[in-house]
């Protein structure tokens, strides 16, 4: 241990003293001025965002005992991370003034969430997954509660928070079988224990890694253990549900490769079939429920869900192409959903959440601009070439025909036409039908170039994927 | 030449870029802008200078030459080994020109009919034509999926926008029923890219298949491309976007989207499962030839034009199935070519005279605004230019001797009779058919005596619609008179094609 260490894990510790310097800052603002809460936390990203690339190396870095790992994966990670607070907080400014709920604990809140995301993207071992894991559900059971005299917010923040435990308990009780067979909590630890000793693959390590798997799919929603996602996507205040959608999912992703593909690989076969299962059940229960619904912040959500469906199937392969897909189809897929929750703000103004899909209809007459930035979203998410979506589902859809499962692969594109419908039903809605709401968009300028680079890049992306493609491959290659 | 090598790569961006300019025009809903003014020249001038261009590729086309030309290849996606690769050879070199040829007249056409938003109804078939372009000279399975695929996204909005009544309904069903079809195919690429590891076309067509998987990989490229045909049964999507769409969108629809499905099966499941397309060429001629007889009874009921012309053109699709799938039914070669050529012939043919007939209806439908052939009866009489036109197209249409449509049929009722008397005799019913449906059409709209005050107000042709109709009469005339330049264009690629598919996989 030597004052080198606190420098691999320069990110975490410069995060918590901004987080208490802007918390601080905030007190001394007051409430007309809680623009400058804005540009504190801005402020602070755009630092963690120089020290994560000033300290990003090449190789791997395991400090503090072995429970913390600094890697090209947590790098990238993080980075996307910062990047799409950074977004999700832009996204919201406006909207949180004009509707008076525009306080400083939205930023701190935010802030805490990332932190604990950065440490769960860092875990080299299961005690340090549980803490960045708490510390970022807890701010977001309070982000999802920021509205407190909104009754489906505080439903929400409620659902969400019970749920939530549960899931924390089932992830905690796992990770003490775990320690109780293998006699560690660090992967590396478990890894070799489980390599020296192939006995131990058994009934209890397999218990134990059920109920892991049970706070794995509680993070990413994924079904059976969704049920919280659409109820909190609809009732959360459509920033925080921009929020909670993009980033945390990254996060998602790292829990999973740190705890079961790091960690558990020796359990491979074990864990690969519960993940089909839970893959294959996502992928149709998002795309056929999401069909009914009538509320854009619900349809996102089972759609959502979907997504999710494939992430975990592309990750169930076990191969490197495999993780690397699931990196780039997350990637993909949060730009994607960014930039929806943030048309969806945008089309929103005082008093007015324009959350239902009937709120869409005619915008391609208000405003064609951001009708074919919201196309050009909708056909990413639906996986449309020339979208990034497509990039996306191409990649995960190789490495599970790669591992012989072409029946999943049929299964897996018929279940995106299916999720097809509903996408084009939005654009049926802004192409097709007259407008209901005539009133003008308003937004500052800022957020409409940021929304429309937000749009244009899954275009952009799409027309040139292979650097994006090339970086996952590298990093989990 | 600098510009030579990058020929394709022009056809293609030429047009994607015009409309993406189009749209920075901006629109305005006031035909007589200046604005709309300078969008519509804008368009246009896109439009003819991409025909421009691909006439310097037809000049610059050698038709001894075996192989693709003007061929371009670059990276694209190096980690899964995708290239950026285009070429054309006689099979894909006539369809550039069919859709380069028919854009310019879409555009004419719809001059000042479209009054909403017309800039973006422009550049949704700018955009349309640049993916159909890349479509045809696509050589990486995977640029040609992305294109494949991207050439929904112009026409779901043609049809949804600017169409009729119901036409929602019908631009869902047809995205849903398209993409549904295509997206099997995207798996038995990916299944080819995990055999060969790469998405090149040649790759795929060297690669040893067994028999199994050469039945799979055909039934995913089937069930892209008979959708596209459209061939029965699962062609129920073509009539309502016909009847729904612009048009400008059903003159495209009919003449060149039509084509990437008779395409596919000839660029892809026939030279990469040939073993699979043997084992199902006795269903695809089967079906071919329901195709024929059925669908043309069903014309013969139709009460809306646009729908007897779409059940017309599967019809007349089937004869192209046909003239690809006898390929097994000979001894020689001689027969498998002329099976193909006709097929081929008929396809440009066809794209021609549906086009024609489409812009018929359309001239008819924007005076009266009614589809029904109940409506009209008599128009002769108002119109008698335009009365002479659509005789000659319809006329076409039945495969009159001297039309193009006569050259494409002959030859595959002349393979057919080789192959089989009675695939001839089932193949050849649509001379009387085809003419049933189609002079029983024209004899109820064009003659008789004048039906009601529309048709007696109606005004005959105006310059423009005159000059758009006359170059296709032109077009179907020479085609018809003198076809050698384009079997010329077609001969070596597909004596090529015919000794490749030829040689078992197994």
């Amino acid at each position: 241990m030597n004052w080198m260490d606190y420098l691999v894990a320069a990110p975490e510790i410069v995060m918590l003293g901004l987080i208490c310097a802007v918390l601080i800052a905030d007190l001394f603002i007051q409430d007309e001025h809680r623009v400058r809460t804005y540009w504190l936390s801005m402020l602070a990203l755009l630092v963690l965002l120089l020290v994560l690339v000033w300290t990003g190396q090449s190789g791997s870095r395991v400090i503090f005992s072995g429970s913390y790992i600094s890697d090209p994966l947590s790098q990238i990670l993080k980075i996307s991370a910062v990047i799409f607070v950074a977004i999700s907080f832009q996204y919201s400014r406006d909207y949180l003034r004009a509707n008076e709920i525009h306080r400083g604990e939205f930023y701190v809140l935010g802030l805490i969430g990332l932190l604990g995301m950065m440490i769960m993207m860092s875990a080299n071992s299961l005690l340090t997954v549980y803490l960045g894991l708490e510390t970022l559900a807890l701010s977001l059971y309070a982000l999802v509660a920021i509205d407190r005299n909104n009754v489906n917010s505080t439903e929400a923040a409620m659902k969400y928070f019970i749920l939530g435990a549960i899931a924390s308990g089932c992830l905690l009780y796992g990770i003490s079988w775990i320690y109780g067979v293998t006699g560690s909590l660090q992967f590396t630890e478990i890894a070799a224990v489980l390599s020296a000793d192939p006995s131990l693959n058994s009934l209890p390590l397999w218990f134990g890694l059920a109920f892991l798997i049970v706070g794995i799919g509680f993070k990413f929603g994924a079904v059976p253990f969704h049920m919280w996602l659409p109820d909190v996507y609809q009732g959360a205040r459509t920033p925080v549900t921009l929020y909670l959608s993009t980033a945390p999912k990254l996060a998602a992703l790292a829990m999973f490769l740190r705890i079961l593909v790091d960690g558990l690989d020796g359990l491979h076969d074990t864990w690969a079939a519960m993940i089909m299962v839970i893959g294959v059940l996502s992928l149709l229960v998002g795309n056929f429920v999401a069909i009914a619904q009538s509320n854009i912040k619900r349809m996102l959500g089972y759609s959502t869900i979907a997504h999710v469906g494939f992430i975990l199937l592309a990750l169930f392969c076990g191969s490197e192409e495999g993780n690397a897909a699931a990196l780039f189809y997350t990637l993909t897929y949060i730009v994607a959903a960014a930039g929806s929750f943030g048309i969806v703000i945008l089309l929103s103004r005082r008093g007015y959440d324009a959350e239902n899909l009937a709120d869409f209809k005619g915008l391609n007459a208000r405003s064609p601009w951001f009708a074919m930035m919201m196309m050009f979203l909708m056909f990413s998410l639906a996986g449309v070439p020339p979208f990034i979506g497509f990039f996306g589902k191409l990649a995960v859809i190789s490495p599970v025909i790669d591992a012989g499962y072409v029946e999943l692969a049929v299964l897996m594109v018929l279940a995106s036409v299916v999720g097809a419908y509903y996408y084009l039903r939005v654009i049926w809605y802004m192409y097709f039908e007259e407008a209901e709401d005539k009133a003008v968009l308003q937004a500052s300028t800022d957020t409409r170039v940021i929304l429309s680079l937000n749009s244009l890049a899954v275009l952009a992306l799409g027309i040139v994927p292979g650097s994006l493609l090339a970086l996952c491959v590298r990093i989990l290659g | 030449m600098e510009f030579l090598q990058h020929l394709l790569s022009i056809l293609i961006w030429l047009p994607i870029v015009g409309g993406a300019l189009l749209i920075a025009i901006g629109d305005d809903n006031d035909v007589a802008s200046r604005r709309a003014g300078l969008m519509r020249t804008a368009a246009l001038a896109v439009s003819v200078a991409t025909f421009l261009v691909s006439v310097v590729l037809y000049v610059g086309f050698d038709n001894a030459a075996t192989g693709m030309q003007f061929v371009e290849k670059n990276a694209w996606i190096s980690s899964l080994n995708v290239f950026y690769y285009l070429g054309v050879d006689g099979i894909s070199a006539p369809l550039i020109l069919l859709t380069t040829f028919i854009t310019p007249l879409v555009v004419i056409t719809s001059w000042n009919t479209i009054k909403n938003r017309p800039a973006q109804y422009f550049a949704a078939f700018l955009i349309l034509e640049g993916l159909m372009i890349g479509v045809f000279a696509a050589l990486d399975a995977l640029l040609f999926y992305v294109f494949w695929e991207a050439m929904l996204i112009p026409m779901f909005l043609i049809i949804g926008v600017w169409g009729g009544k119901r036409r929602i309904y019908a631009t869902l069903k047809f995205f849903l029923y398209t993409f549904l079809g295509s997206v099997l195919l995207l798996v038995a690429f990916i299944y080819l890219y995990a055999q060969t590891g790469s998405f090149d076309l040649f790759g795929f067509m060297d690669a040893p298949l067994t028999l199994a998987a050469q039945k799979w990989i055909f039934i995913a490229f089937l069930l892209a491309f008979a959708v596209k045909v459209p061939m029965w049964p699962v062609h129920t999507w073509l009539p309502d976007a016909h009847v729904e769409a612009p048009t400008g969108g059903s003159v495209i629809l009919a003449a060149i989207m039509l084509k990437m499905g008779g395409y596919g099966f000839v660029r892809l499941s026939l030279p990469i499962v040939p073993d699979g397309s043997e084992y199902f060429a006795g269903m695809m001629i089967a079906l071919s030839l329901i195709a024929v007889v059925y669908i043309s009874f069903v014309a013969l009921m139709q009460k809306d034009m646009k729908k007897l012309i779409a059940y017309s053109s599967i019809a007349h699709m089937g004869f192209v199935t046909l003239g690809l799938f006898i390929l097994w039914s000979f001894d020689g070669t001689s027969g498998a070519v002329l099976g193909i050529t006709g097929g081929m012939v008929q396809m440009v043919s066809h794209g021609l005279i549906s086009g024609a007939m489409f812009l018929c209806v359309g001239v008819l439908y924007d005076r009266v605004h009614s589809r029904e052939i109940a409506a009209y009866g008599g128009v002769a009489n108002t119109m008698p230019i335009f009365a002479a036109f659509m005789v000659l197209f319809s006329m076409a249409n039945s495969g009159l001797p001297g039309t193009s449509g006569f050259v494409g049929e002959f030859m595959v009722i002349v393979a057919s009779f080789k192959a089989n008397f009675w695939y001839a005799f089932f193949v050849a019913t649509i001379l009387i058919l085809g003419a049933a449906y189609t002079l029983w059409m024209v004899k109820r709209v064009l003659y008789g005596e004048v039906a009601n005050d529309k048709v007696a107000a109606m005004k005959d042709l105006n310059s423009r619609e005159f000059m758009v109709l006359a170059i296709l009469a032109i077009s179907v005339l020479i085609l018809g008179l003198w076809p050698a330049p384009l079997i010329d264009l077609m001969s070596v690629t597909i004596e090529q094609l015919v000794e490749q598919v030829g040689r078992t996989k197994l």
